[in-house]
């Protein structure tokens, strides 16, 4: 992580607020070091603060997963008096939690394999090659991006329903993969136009296939894009609610998100609001443990979007 | 050469287009059409019925509370969102303490809260929603049982069971969700502005607040702009839907206080079977949508700063 400037002493004592300030110039003079130092325990405290509310839930949430039912509600805030791991196993085995694990897993697996495959080759074309169209089926594309999805929710119920492709697990990869195209579409394009020409032109004269140019040169060369646009979408894809909500209503085929939901909702299965937390926090350590050791790729790939 | 250039063309365009028209274009044309039908999703025939939707709309109280409340979701959250994100950044990466040989500089452990800010970023936002649900709970919540702890027993807020409350809270999650990721982003940019700016604004004797709005604010002013609208996007639409469906009573809230468009889309087409209706209201969800992002697009419409 890029930390800003640590003076080599670590921990050095406040020197000048200004480089090379003439003395007695500007109405910093003496009163610069003070408000620097003000500014600065005022910006601790404030941050201080927001970091602790952001990391309290989370805890909290651990937490009250180790508890039993009587101490969640008689009170939340003490410790648990053991670790009731036997929430967490019960949670996994009973709470169908790790089916919710398994049908997301593959869910995503197949979704972002799809959407990397099909953004990319779209991309492509319509970032290298001139044809009658090409802008048009670009804004096409792109103009995804900002519509409601619930608008488009409704017909394709029916649409889905027509073909079969309700409360199916394959069902779910196609729409995951057409709804994230817009995004991908959008980023690979941007990003296939910063690659050279060059390569790709030097193995077109050598005798490679277009296809062949594009597995073998253009996206190997494209890797930094596709892990960008790849955290993008596998975070997109894994904590997706609203599209399984309403496509994929069989017990059997729901993801986690949704599956949590249903727990919450029927009372934590039959009031075991313990059993509950714990699949909560089971849904979200695996993400948190993934973004800790990845967090540079994470920030950088969730973030590329709005910084073009 | 050409000949192989099209089929290629075409070959690798063909599966994303087909699935992207299936999926995502085609219903979108189907619902505007819908909109002027009585399908009610239930059986498959319905026949044309011109504008009455739109004037059951106009009829219709919850359509415009929801409405309110979406505009609200659409307008207060992205102001909240990203003027706390810079007033975070701007002290992670200006508030610190001077150092040797600079003139601003970042707090100590700004890299630490960089990461730890973004922490709600990467959760689904149901799990959020869930977690602050049990929070929000008037008897055993966290939130409540914390206020008794610190000697506030009299302060016990129904919260999500209060109709003129209700609705905030369900805003004050989202912006505990997202704020982390504006101040990552916002670093970024401001990581990136030359600090001889600063060196020279403060030797001429500018303050800090100063900087700020003189210096900082108009060079970000084209990252603030498309957070702004994916905020906006975001807020009108998936994010809101989860946070309200989730968190609520009904879903919707006591009285429908806290409903807004996209769930009200969601309820009448699979909840009270007027699939044509719900399309209605998913047509002026997609006319505030696209108008608040060309609102923000003109705002923000000015001379690119070149540094």
């Amino acid at each position: 992580m890029k930390t800003t400037e640590t003076s080599p002493a670590g921990t050095a004592e406040p020197l000048h607020e200004m480089k090379a300030a003439p003395p007695g110039a500007g109405p910093g003079k003496g009163g610069g070091r003070g408000r620097g130092r003000v500014l600065n325990a005022f910006s601790h405290g404030v941050l201080v603060l927001w970091a602790f509310m952001v990391v309290m839930p989370l805890l909290w949430a651990v937490m009250t997963s180790f508890k039993d039912d009587n101490a969640i509600f008689s009170s939340p805030w003490a410790l648990p008096d053991r670790l009731h791991f036997e929430n967490w196993s019960r949670a996994w085995s009973q709470a169908h939690m790790s089916d919710y694990f398994l049908n997301t897993v593959l869910v995503v697996a197949g979704s972002l394999a799809g959407t990397l495959l099909l953004g990319s080759m779209a991309a492509y074309v319509l970032a290298r090659f001139d044809f009658p169209g090409n802008r048009f089926l670009y804004f096409l594309f792109i103009g995804g991006m900002s519509f409601p999805i619930m608008l488009a929710l409704v017909p394709l119920f029916f649409v889905m329903n027509n073909i079969q492709l309700l409360n199916t697990i394959h069902g779910l990869i196609l729409v995951y993969i057409a709804y994230s195209l817009p995004f991908t579409v959008f980023f690979l394009t941007a990003f296939f136009r910063t690659l050279p020409t060059s390569v790709a032109e030097a193995a077109l004269i050598d005798g490679a296939s277009h296809t062949r140019t594009f597995f073998q040169v253009m996206l190997p060369m494209a890797k930094p894009g596709l892990i960008s646009v790849g955290i993008f979408n596998f975070l997109g894809q894994w904590n997706q609610y609203m599209l399984p909500t309403v496509l994929n209503t069989e017990p059997e085929h729901k993801v986690l998100s949704q599956g949590l939901v249903q727990l919450a909702v029927s009372q934590g299965y039959k009031g075991d609001w313990s059993g509950l937390f714990a699949g909560l926090v089971m849904a979200m350590l695996p993400v948190l443990a993934a973004y800790v050791v990845f967090q540079r790729q994470v920030v950088a790939g969730l973030t590329a979007g709005a910084l073009k | 050469m050409q000949h192989g250039k099209y089929r290629f063309i075409v070959g690798f365009l063909a599966a994303p287009l087909a699935l992207y028209t299936l999926f995502v274009v085609w219903p979108f044309v189907q619902s505007i059409y819908y909109s002027f039908t009585d399908w009610t999703g239930l059986s498959p025939e319905f026949s044309m019925v011109g504008l009455d939707n739109y004037a059951r709309l106009m009829d219709d109280d919850v359509f415009w509370k929801s409405l309110q409340h979406s505009l609200l979701f659409a307008l207060l959250l992205p102001v909240v969102t990203i003027g706390l994100a810079l007033f975070f950044a701007f002290m992670i990466n200006v508030g610190g303490r001077p150092r040797r040989g600079a003139a601003v500089s970042g707090v100590r452990g700004s890299s630490f809260y960089k990461v730890a800010y973004f922490f709600p970023q990467v959760l689904s936002i149901a799990i959020v929603a869930l977690l602050f649900q049990f929070a929000y709970n008037p008897e055993s919540g966290a939130i409540n049982s914390g206020l008794r702890a610190i000697g506030l027993g009299d302060v016990q807020p129904l919260w999500l069971g209060d109709p003129d409350l209700a609705l905030w809270c369900v805003m004050a999650v989202l912006v505990w969700s997202t704020v982390g990721f504006f101040v990552v982003l916002f670093s970024a940019g401001m990581a990136s502005i030359p600090r001889d700016f600063y060196e020279a604004a403060l030797l001429d004797g500018a303050s800090r607040v100063t900087t700020f709005f003189r210096i900082t604010l108009p060079l970000l002013r084209d990252t603030i702009q498309s957070g702004w609208v994916y905020m906006g996007i975001l807020a009108l639409g998936a994010e809101s839907f989860a946070v309200v469906q989730i968190m609520t009573t009904g879903p919707g809230g006591p009285d429908y206080s806290t409903t807004v468009l996209v769930l009200y889309v969601y309820q009448s087409a699979f909840r009270d079977g007027a699939a044509a209706y719900a399309t209605t209201i998913g047509v002026a969800l997609l006319i505030v949508t696209l108008a608040f992002a060309a609102a923000v697009m003109r705002l923000g419409r000015r001379e690119r700063l070149e540094y």
